[in-house]
């Protein structure tokens, strides 16, 4: 991602924003409120176009490509806001990712031959395969929405780890959870990266997830990179500091005045 | 799941070819209205992959279903004088053929541009479209304008009813069934959802959009045929919202639910053709009745995921 901007009319959400993901690694990307951090990641997955600024994945430029298309590129998201299909079953909530990459269509759908009924088969032992590294499997026949809000999170994760990415986008994926479902996601998001080998970028709020588990950690404050490095730097940078608690003290001091709020 | 499809297919044309057995028995009047309900079968259950499945909102079935029947009709009208007898019944499955895909050309054609629409919104643009499509046939001389076409040869039977419908059940399910059709739910369930997968949803979209207008160009193609008689009145708005009644009435999305709706309600009116002038009235507080009392619809038994109580 190389000096990215978006604008929305006269806000400039995220400005000239530089980030490199390596193999393998996993990052984090934090920032107040407001920071631009689910715009990076909307820029990335193509929700949105970057008014300035290239994103190339693999060699390979992301500009123009419909989410869709960068899903098939090998960059897989979780949502803020849970989004799962909740009609459908877990099972076919996993495996409808499965069709990116498999080379029956329509027609096949139709005529049923044996080399669909041999790829059915196959995705379906591969879904109830991830189903059941995740724990997930005895849901299997439960409808989506009917299912806890953290295994709904974990299966978010499933289903987008099924459509086999190299580049995984979590965004919030501890947001509503307890101590106990946080330090189990943390335990789980090492895990992944260890045995699916792919990248990871982790946008979070909480500061014991992120830096528990991320190599390098890139701090947005209104649009605008502040810092960047390993978690020990971050934590003592005076910038990340200020954006951080500066803000609440200068909220603090407007709420006691009971004055104005400043700017 | 896969095994359904097949079954389905089976059962469907195991029904066809026992009704057409006994159709020698019939009189013509139960033979007229066994056809009505056939077509009413096709045009339900193909809505019920746009409407139901999909979760788009058309309201232009009957302007598909115009589409396919005047296009068959007029290919038959052309052609029947000149094919020689024996060859009759394969110019009839041509021009359900070509009738058939005229609609799902009309189909891509109105889908394409209007599918980024959502809701009300499509549900408006569709509905444009079926009233254009309407006075179009009404102006067109070629089609017969107001008058519409008549001596349409008489090839439409329950066989061909039948099949087509089984075809159409088969098609939709096996369809829905499959991990590819999957994606039909997806984008009803959550559009940006979908996208993330790897889903397009204007293409699967396209998809339902162009075979939905098939099979409703291939009902109209059998009801011409049937009807001997094909006006452009017969294809307006009120039509398109009799298939939506059965899709809403069966419960969107739920094939079996959907045949049983369009086989009550074509039933239904032949039941009541005294009270014919009350009909819309009927159809209105059916409607809301059942809105109010069950939003899922009224056969809807179970949810589509229908082995979701082995978890609980």
């Amino acid at each position: 991602m190389q000096r990215c901007t978006i604008r929305f009319g006269g806000l400039t959400a995220v400005s000239e924003l530089d980030l490199h993901i390596g193999g393998d690694e996993l990052i984090g990307l934090i920032g107040p409120n407001g920071a631009g951090k689910t715009t990076a990641f909307n820029m990335i997955t193509g929700v949105y176009q970057p008014t300035e600024g290239e994103i190339h994945f693999g060699g390979t430029s992301l500009a123009g490509q419909a989410p869709q298309e960068i899903t098939g590129l090998g960059i897989a998201r979780t949502f803020q806001n849970i989004r799962l299909f909740p009609s459908l079953s877990v099972f076919d909530n996993v495996r409808v990712a499965f069709q990116l990459r498999q080379k029956t269509g329509l027609f096949q759908s139709l005529l049923r031959g044996a080399a669909f009924k041999r790829n059915e088969q196959q995705i379906e032992s591969e879904v109830l395969e991830i189903l059941d590294i995740f724990k997930l499997g005895r849901f299997r026949h439960t409808m989506s929405k009917n299912l806890p809000y953290g295994d709904q999170r974990r299966l978010e994760i499933v289903r987008a780890l099924a459509t086999k990415p190299r580049l995984l986008l979590l965004d919030e994926p501890a947001a509503g959870m307890n101590p106990t479902e946080k330090t189990e996601l943390t335990r789980l998001i090492g895990f992944i990266k260890d045995k699916f080998r792919i990248s990871v970028l982790l946008v979070e709020h909480d500061m014991k997830v992120v830096m528990g588990i991320c190599e390098r950690i890139v701090v947005l404050d209104h649009g605008i990179k502040i810092a960047e490095g390993s978690p020990s730097e971050v934590r003592n940078d005076i910038k990340v500091v200020e954006a951080y608690l500066g803000d609440k003290h200068l909220k603090k001091a407007a709420a006691d005045a009971d004055s104005s709020p400043a700017d | 799941m896969q095994l359904g499809a097949k079954r389905w297919l089976f059962g469907a044309v195991l029904v066809a070819l026992g009704v057409s057995a006994l159709s020698g028995h019939f009189n013509r009047y139960y033979l007229g209205v066994a056809i009505d309900v056939g077509i009413s079968i096709i045009l339900a259950a193909s809505l019920n992959l746009i409407n139901g499945y999909t979760g788009q909102f058309s309201l232009g079935h009957a302007g598909f279903m115009a589409v396919g029947g005047f296009t068959a009709a007029k290919l038959t009208l052309l052609l029947a004088p000149i094919v020689p007898e024996a060859a009759h019944p394969a110019l009839f499955a041509g021009s359900i053929l070509v009738g058939g895909t005229v609609a799902a050309l009309a189909g891509l054609a109105v889908g394409l541009p209007s599918l980024r629409l959502r809701g009300d919104y499509l549900a408006i643009v569709t509905l444009g479209f079926g009233e254009i499509i309407r006075v179009i046939f009404q102006t067109s001389e070629t089609f017969g304008a107001a008058t519409g076409l008549t001596g349409i040869p008489k090839f439409t039977t329950l066989f061909w009813t039948w099949g087509v419908a089984a075809l159409t059940v088969y098609v939709v399910a096996s369809l829905v069934n499959s991990t590819y059709g999957r994606g039909f739910l997806c984008v009803h369930d959550d559009e940006v959802a979908a996208a993330a997968m790897g889903i397009s949803p204007t293409r699967y979209k396209v998809t339902a959009f162009v075979t939905g207008a098939f099979f409703a160009g291939m009902a109209g193609a059998l009801y011409a045929h049937h009807k001997q008689v094909l006006k452009p009145d017969g294809f307006d708005f009120m039509k398109s919202i009799d298939i939506v009644v059965m899709v809403i009435l069966g419960g969107m999305g739920n094939t079996v639910g959907v045949i049983l709706a369009a086989v009550l309600l074509t039933v239904l009116p032949e039941l009541l053709r005294g009270l014919a002038d009350y009909r819309m009235i009927l159809y209105s507080l059916l409607i809301i009745g059942l809105m109010l009392t069950r939003p899922q619809g009224l056969f809807t038994l179970r949810r589509r995921v229908d082995r979701s109580r082995t978890a609980n």
